[in-house]
This record gives structure tokens, C-alpha cells and sequence, in this order.
């Protein structure tokens, strides 16, 4: 997995660039050095520079106080029960001004147990918590040592919680992804750009809340939708999706929705298999040209 | 030429010379099950609420061998894993547990197949102990079908069932609630016997553990919690995590013993004692002092948070093996180089097991949707 490069935006002649590992470090950097309550603990990010290298430098730079190495723990429930819903349940009173970095999602050959964990809100690298309310920024395992945009090196790039972006405008049909499978979804619209079919992607970046004006508005302009993600389809982004396009834009499509998912199974370690598990570009292609009837 | 017996003196080396050169090759088995050779463990075990067994052990010249055997395959293993793994042959996980072997054969000299052993995911060598294969050990590596999870699980979830081998987990702690599930099967069924759940220093500090350990007490099930204490919990020293790194103190009113776990008699020893326990009074927590020698895993170089000094000290000072061999030669069970043809005949073996794993294939594309449901149910 070290040193392997996946390109996030398709190249567009960026004159600098980081992989996605020192993206994440920088972001966490910034923060930290913008405000000085703003702590780090966890397993391993201090003196061993973070389980894979994310948190790097940082406890020379702000030291034991503000960067604190925890005893192992699994942690789910309180970020679920605490964290996600103190506020609520207390009117306001409480907040939890608390950012869950992880990482999560399939990487090569890690088996059943360390792939596809649960996710509440996907945030690019750069992404600042203003309010009081905790989320959960998780990067895909796989694409830490990836490229980062140019835009992310400025210090003071940060983006909305719930916006999606527009990584490629398209006329014919519109692919909605995120993280990982937005790369691929770029990759498949160059494959058919040059089978004919012009083919939009959105990158959805912020999973809750998720943006569905924008996938509405775009659907409603291509009036064909491919909806893909690396995780199960029951339940999934892709059904939420679904059900939003379905519900706002019926009239629109013109086409049954294309939901492209993960296998319904646990990983699995051979890498035959664990390909299989979950989308490629070639399923991205295929079901687009379906969706155009193609 | 005589077999030259060792009566029931300690661990004096015999004097060289030609009385050496008359002894009988190892291969003939019958006198050496019946010598008995008396060794003491190189400390005194230490108890928390309990008195600890006798550090004095019986063992005999055949026992000694196949320990060095056992230890010496597994260690192999270990060092090939490392280079298949760097030759990109194994993805992933892969945690080694070169320098803790002495946990794996000692238990496994103390129990029987029925007993159960769970473990987390440094758990090649257990699952050889269990009776597992090199074949089967080093295809599931490489994701093949002749491995013993036809490829689908890897390096962290090998499993005997039929050795009582019960994984083989990813989860940090998480397999010490199943642990103490099987010690409740075991009790429910009224046989008599135990298992045995493994976890780390790190996993030590988990809260699910002491759930899992209060109902364990309260039910008197047949559970031994053992902590193989490497003293790092990935790159964290336990004296960095735990406020009180003395493990086998730390089930408060369940009873625990210290044990050197570089030593493969202590730790039978301990092992036997702990089964013996906990049949009659529940649960106990052995803690074994050991030591791994890679780093925590294949992609930790293992150096950054404890020097080298201190890793090739340990190698020198406590090594499982050399305990062993040293023990053989001074007893004059063997010579140097049948050892060593021992251990050129593991590597051997290693060898051939690699070669047959990598001439079977990977899983058939529909193994991706068994296993799933009961009889494939719902498999679209």
C-alpha cells in the first residue's frame, strides 16, 4: 500500500500537489495551530507520528498536553449514543465539538474484519468543524497516500459540511460517488466520453447531511442517474438516493436509477474475491451504458 | 553404545570427552520417554491470590526434543512469512510471533485438543500448535484455496475447529468475550475442559474484557485469560497505556499468575496448574512475559519505539529456543549438529510447504457468496 499514487481529480495541470496523508496532517496542523483548545488523542498519534503516519510531527510541535496517546479502545457506541446525540437530547445545552478522524473502507488484503466500518459524514481532507456538533471525518484507507487538489495546499481552504461538488459537467447522465469511488467515476467518464456518452459526476463529499439539491438539480438536467459506493446496497447512500430522486424528480428520469454497490458479503482476503467485493471502473461503465440504454 | 542416563540432578553440564561420543542417536524413542530429567524454571512463578505451583518441572529427553522441533518449525515459518510478505506474495495484515513460541508449545504440552484456545491475530503459530499444517498455514497467507480458510480469511483469521482452534481475530479484544462463550459451552456440556483466551497488553486495558471476566467469575466458568505481555501494544510501551501494567493482577478478585513466557516449562507448567484451577474454581489470569522480536506488524519496522540493544538483548538473554537447545546439549541428548540438522530439516519443510501453497490456485469467483446465509439462502 506505501507509495501506491491514485489521483483523486483527473489531471488538470496542477503545479503542486501532496498526497492525501500529508493533506490530512496539514488540516489537522492548521487547525490545532489556529486554536489552541483544539486537542488530538488517540491510539498511536503521538510518538509513534499516528497508526499511518496522519498525525506526524504534531506532538513535537504542541506537545503531550494537546497530543495524547489513549489505551486501546473500541469506541462506536459513545460516538453514536455521546456524541452524536447530547445535543439534541439536552435542547442545546450540551455541545461536543468533536472531529472522529479514521480511517475506514476497503483497502488491499485486510480481510473482513477491517473493511467497510460504518460511517456518519465523509469530508474531504480539508474540512473545519465551525459549530458545536461532532462529526465524523473518515478517509479511505486506501487513498491516504493519494493526491490531494492544489486548492487544499492554501491554509485557509475549508469547506461546507453538506455541499457535494460538480467534479465533471456531463450532458447525458449523471454519477453520483464519493471518496474512492469518485476517482473511479472519473475514470469510467473518460471511457465514455469516447464511446459518445457524456457523463457527469458528482462528488457527494459530505454523506450527512447529504446534498440532495444538487443531485436533484443536475438529475434533472441529464434525467439519467448512476448512483455508486463501495459499501452494502441495503440501506445504503445509493438507496437514500434513490429514494430521494424518486421522490423529488419522477417526472425527470428517464431511466431506472443504476445503483452500483459492494458485494453483500464480509470481505473476503484472496484477492480475486476481494475484488470482486466491491465496484470497478469496467462496473461503472457498464452500468452507465445501461442507464443510457445502451 | 550406552545412553548415558541423567538421574534426578539439575541442570549441571556433563563433561565433555568420549562418554559423549558413545551415545546413542536420538531416534531410538523407547529409553528417553521413561528418563526423567528434573528442570527448574529460571524464575519462581509470582501469584495474586493464589499460591503458585513448584517452579521444579519433570521432563524427558523425548519432550525436550519435540519442543525444540515444534519451536524451531514455528520460528521458521515466521521468517519465511516475512520474506513472502516483502516479495508482496502476502497483502495486508501480518503479524509475526517470532520470539513468543514458548507460549504456543508449552500450552500446548499442558492441554489436549479438546480443550479450546482463541487467540487475536498473532496467531500463525497457535494454529500450528492446534495441528494445523505449513501447507495450510502459508496458502491462507496467500489467499489460496488449500489454505486453511480457503483464502477468504488471511493472516488474521486462521481457525482448527477440529484442534479447538477458535481464530484468529481482528478486533483488538475482541476475542476474549468469546473466549469465556466456549468456557460456558464447555461447562454447560460438563466436560472437562477449559479454554484458553489470548489477548495483549494492549488489549489488556479493553473494557470488554473485565465484562467478559465478572461473568466468568460469577459463573465459575472454565476460563484462563492469558495476557501474552510483548510489552508494547503496537508501538506503545505498557507503562505508556496502563496504569498498572501488572497484568496478572488486574482481574482484582480473580487470581492470577506471573510466568516467564520465554520459558516453554514455565509456561507448561502454568498452563497445567490454570487448568486444574479453573475446573474446580473458575477463572484465572496467567500472564506471560514474552517478547516479539519483529514489529508489531509487517508494516512496523519495530525500532522506533524501543532500540535495538534491547530487542537483540532479549534474543541473547531469553531466547525460547537456545533455552532449549542448551538444555539439550548439556543434558547430552543431542549433539550441535543434529540440532541444527533439525532446524535445516523445519526450513526444509518451510520450503516445500511455500512451493505447494503457490501451486494452488485462488478461490473459485462464487466462493466470494458462500458462507454467507445458511445454505447460501439469499444469495442473489
Amino acid at each position: 500500500m506505501l507509495g501506491v499514487t491514485r489521483h483523486i481529480v483527473a489531471g488538470r495541470g496542477f503545479a503542486a500537489s501532496m498526497t492525501v496523508l500529508d493533506a490530512l496532517n496539514s488540516a489537522l496542523d492548521e487547525e490545532m495551530s489556529a486554536d489552541p483548545k483544539v486537542s488530538l488523542m488517540g491510539e498511536e498519534v503521538g510518538e509513534y507520528q499516528g497508526a499511518y503516519k496522519i498525525s506526524k510531527g504534531l506532538l513535537d510541535k504542541y506537545g503531550p498536553d494537546r497530543v495524547c496517546d489513549t489505551p486501546i479502545n473500541e469506541a462506536m457506541d459513545h460516538i453514536i449514543n455521546s456524541a452524536a446525540k447530547s445535543n439534541y437530547m439536552s435542547a442545546g445545552m450540551i455541545s461536543v465539538p468533536v472531529v472522529f478522524r479514521g480511517p475506514n473502507g476497503a483497502a488491499a488484503g485486510v480481510g473482513a474484519q477491517h473493511s467497510r466500518l460504518c460511517y456518519i459524514n465523509d469530508g474531504g481532507p480539508e474540512r473545519r468543524d465551525a459549530d458545536e456538533l461532532p462529526c465524523m471525518a473518515v478517509s479511505f484507507k486506501s487513498l491516504t497516500w493519494g493526491k490531494a487538489t492544489a486548492e487544499a495546499l492554501d491554509s485557509s481552504f475549508c469547506l461546507p459540511i453538506g455541499k457535494a461538488k460538480i467534479e465533471h459537467e456531463g450532458k447525458d447522465v449523471t454519477i453520483t460517488a464519493f471518496s474512492k469511488m469518485a476517482g473511479y467515476a472519473l475514470e469510467a467518464a473518460e471511457i465514455l466520453e469516447k464511446d459518445g456518452i457524456s457523463a457527469e459526476v458528482i462528488n457527494l463529499r459530505s454523506i450527512r447531511p447529504l446534498d440532495r439539491t444538487t443531485i436533484n438539480t443536475y438529475v434533472r438536467k441529464t434525467n439519467r442517474l448512476v448512483s455508486v459506493e463501495e459499501g452494502f446496497a441495503q440501506h445504503g447512500v445509493g438507496a437514500e438516493i434513490c429514494a430521494s430522486v424518486g421522490e423529488e424528480s419522477f417526472e425527470y428520469l428517464d431511466a431506472p436509477v443504476e445503483s452500483i454497490s459492494g458485494a453483500d458479503v464480509p470481505t473476503p482476503y484472496a484477492p480475486n474475491i476481494e475484488r470482486m467485493a466491491f465496484p470497478q471502473v469496467e462496473d461503472i461503465v457498464r452500468a452507465t451504458k445501461r442507464a443510457c440504454y445502451r | 553404545m550406552s545412553l548415558i542416563h541423567r538421574s534426578s540432578g539439575l541442570l549441571k553440564p556433563l563433561a565433555a570427552g568420549p562418554a559423549s561420543l558413545l551415545r546413542r542417536p536420538f531416534s531410538s524413542a523407547t529409553d528417553d520417554d521413561a528418563t526423567k530429567i528434573t528442570v527448574e524454571t529460571s524464575v519462581p512463578f509470582t501469584g495474586h491470590r493464589i499460591d503458585p505451583p513448584s517452579r521444579t518441572i519433570d521432563t524427558t529427553p523425548k519432550e525436550l526434543m519435540t519442543f525444540f522441533v515444534d519451536m524451531a518449525r514455528m520460528r521458521r515459518m515466521e521468517i519465511a512469512a516475512d520474506s513472502l510478505y516483502k516479495s508482496k506474495l502476502i497483502r495486508g495484515f501480518c503479524h509475526l510471533y517470532d520470539g513468543q513460541e514458548a507460549v504456543a508449545v508449552g500450552m500446548e504440552a499442558a492441554i489436549t485438543r479438546k480443550d479450546c484456545i482463541i487467540t487475536a491475530y498473532r496467531d500463525h503459530c497457535i494454529f500450528l500448535g492446534r495441528g494445523g499444517t505449513l501447507l495450510e498455514a502459508f496458502a491462507e497467507l496467500m489467499g489460496r484455496k488449500a489454505g486453511c480458510s480457503k483464502g477468504k480469511g488471511g493472516s488474521m483469521h486462521f481457525y482448527k475447529k477440529d484442534g479447538g482452534f477458535y481464530g484468529g481475530h481482528g478486533i483488538v479484544g475482541a476475542q476474549v468475550p468469546l473466549g469465556c462463550g466456549l468456557a460456558f459451552a464447555q461447562k454447560y456440556s460438563k466436560e472437562d475442559h477449559v479454554t484458553f483466551a489470548l489477548y495483549g497488553d494492549g488489549a489488556a486495558n479493553q473494557g470488554q474484557l473485565f465484562e467478559a471476566l465478572n461473568m466468568a467469575a460469577l459463573w465459575d466458568l472454565p476460563a484462563i485469560l492469558v495476557c501474552e505481555n510483548n510489552h508494547y501494544g503496537m508501538g506503545t510501551a505498557e507503562w505508556r497505556a496502563a496504569k498498572s501494567p501488572a497484568y496478572y493482577k488486574r482481574g482484582d478478585y480473580v487470581p492470577g499468575l506471573k510466568v516467564d513466557g520465554m520459558d516453554v516449562f514455565a509456561v507448561k507448567q502454568a498452563c497445567k496448574f490454570a487448568k486444574e484451577h479453573v475446573l474446580k474454581n473458575g477463572p484465572i489470569i496467567l500472564e506471560m512475559d514474552t517478547y516479539r522480536y519483529h514489529g508489531h506488524s509487517m508494516s512496523d519496522p519495530g525500532s522506533t519505539y524501543r532500540t535495538r540493544d534491547e530487542i537483540s538483548g532479549v534474543r541473547q538473554e531469553r531466547d525460547p529456543i537456545e533455552r532449549i537447545r542448551k538444555l539439550i546439549l548439556s543434558h547430552d541428548i543431542a549433539s550441535e549438529k543434529e540440532l541444527k540438522d533439525i532446524e535445516k530439516k523445519a526450513r526444509k519443510e518451510v520450503d516445500e510447504a511455500i512451493a505447494q501453497a503457490k501451486e494452488s490456485p485462488m478461490p473459485e469467483p462464487s466462493e466470494l457468496f458462500t458462507n454467507v446465509y445458511v445454505k447460501d439462502h439469499g444469495v442473489e
